[in-house]
């Protein structure tokens, strides 16, 4: 009798349904970038991109703009003990090593004050400047270079 | 002729003499070949990394650099930059290396901590090593002589044909930190 019970018991174990039902996510009827991906998925990622592996300097399409990197940066390490960009960059290698010259911006502080270094907000030159790679826009836009700018 | 020549091995003076002789050529290929044998061993990656030391800081930052994995395939493992090829100067190297088995069991960088801030003193070493042999393990593989000028970027065509062209600069000069992460680089020279 104790086997029987015991018996069912594992049994309308094994049948019962699992009590979370799949939930289905809802988008909001929006088609997103990125597709109309659940949350519980995982898409498989983007190929990555070939970036430009050594180029003359772009022309900037605004003013103002961060000048954007016309060649490959992989493995240059930019940390609190080096900064492999101003390897060449720097006013003191620029003329050696031909790069183009950080601007004297980068050595002011929040306050205006301009510094004998480059400024600490201004060390980490990825988050303005940027590699570039033979990527289309992902929303179609009209926009348009300032003519003053470049001549292309 | 047979006997002639059981008799000669028959005299005690000339058996004695074939078995020594016997005995230090067979000993000396198990030595010799024991002891190459043994410097290859040490001569590989996986015996380097069989330090912790070497595990959790060196290998981990080398393995994300272009000589750990790259599109075709080709390594150069921690004995391909760090010891020369040539037998003389191998052997002074291991010898040199010796200290580091001292560090290992005095346990001199045995936490993160410890190695970070003896990073400097040991990159130093290594680039003054590499300095004063033209960057010898860089040329066994990267040879001047055939590089390709019209595969290099500009700014690579700029530096090699100009600085290093000219015997001024080495190797190690410019490439600093291609395999690990650099110390604080505060006051070397280029940087």
């Amino acid at each position: 009798m104790k086997l029987l019970s015991l018996l069912v018991a594992v049994a309308a174990f094994a049948i019962a349904p699992p009590s979370m039902a799949q939930e289905t996510v809802n988008p909001g009827g929006l088609a997103t970038i990125r597709g109309a991906a659940t949350i519980d998925e995982t898409h498989a990622a983007e190929k990555l991109k070939r970036v430009i592996k050594d180029k003359n300097p772009i022309a900037r399409n605004y003013v103002h703009q961060p000048p954007v990197i016309p060649h490959q940066t992989r493995g240059y390490r930019v940390d609190l003990n080096s900064n492999k960009c101003l390897n060449c960059h720097s006013w003191k290698y620029a003329a050696e090593t031909g790069a183009t010259k950080i601007s004297l911006t980068h050595f002011e502080d929040r306050d205006g004050k301009t510094l004998s270094d480059v400024s600490p907000r201004r060390y980490f030159c990825l988050q303005c400047h940027v590699t570039q790679a033979d990527a289309a826009p992902l929303v179609d836009n009209t926009f348009e270079p300032i003519e003053s700018l470049s001549n292309e | 002729m047979l006997k002639k020549l059981w008799t000669f091995l028959k005299s005690p003076s000339s058996a004695a003499m074939w078995f020594i002789l016997a005995i230090g050529f067979a000993g000396g290929i198990i030595f010799w070949g024991g002891f190459n044998t043994a410097l290859e061993a040490t001569n590989t990656e996986e015996f380097c990394i069989s330090c912790h030391e070497m595990q959790d800081n060196v290998y981990q930052e080398y393995r994300e650099t272009i000589h750990y994995a790259n599109r075709s395939g080709v390594r150069a493992t921690c004995p391909d930059c760090h010891v020369p090829k040539k037998w003389t100067d191998k052997i002074v190297r291991k010898i040199a290396a010796s200290k580091e088995v001292w560090g290992m069991l005095t346990g001199i960088i045995d936490t993160r901590e410890e190695f970070v801030d003896h990073r400097r003193s040991m990159a130093e070493r290594e680039w003054k090593r590499m300095k004063e042999n033209d960057s010898l393990e860089c040329r066994n593989c990267h040879d001047f002589e055939y590089m390709d000028f019209s595969e290099q970027g500009n700014r690579s065509v700029k530096m090699h044909s100009d600085a290093l062209a000219s015997g001024e600069k080495t190797c190690i000069d410019c490439h600093k930190g291609i395999a690990h992460q650099l110390p604080d680089m505060k006051g070397v020279e280029n940087w």
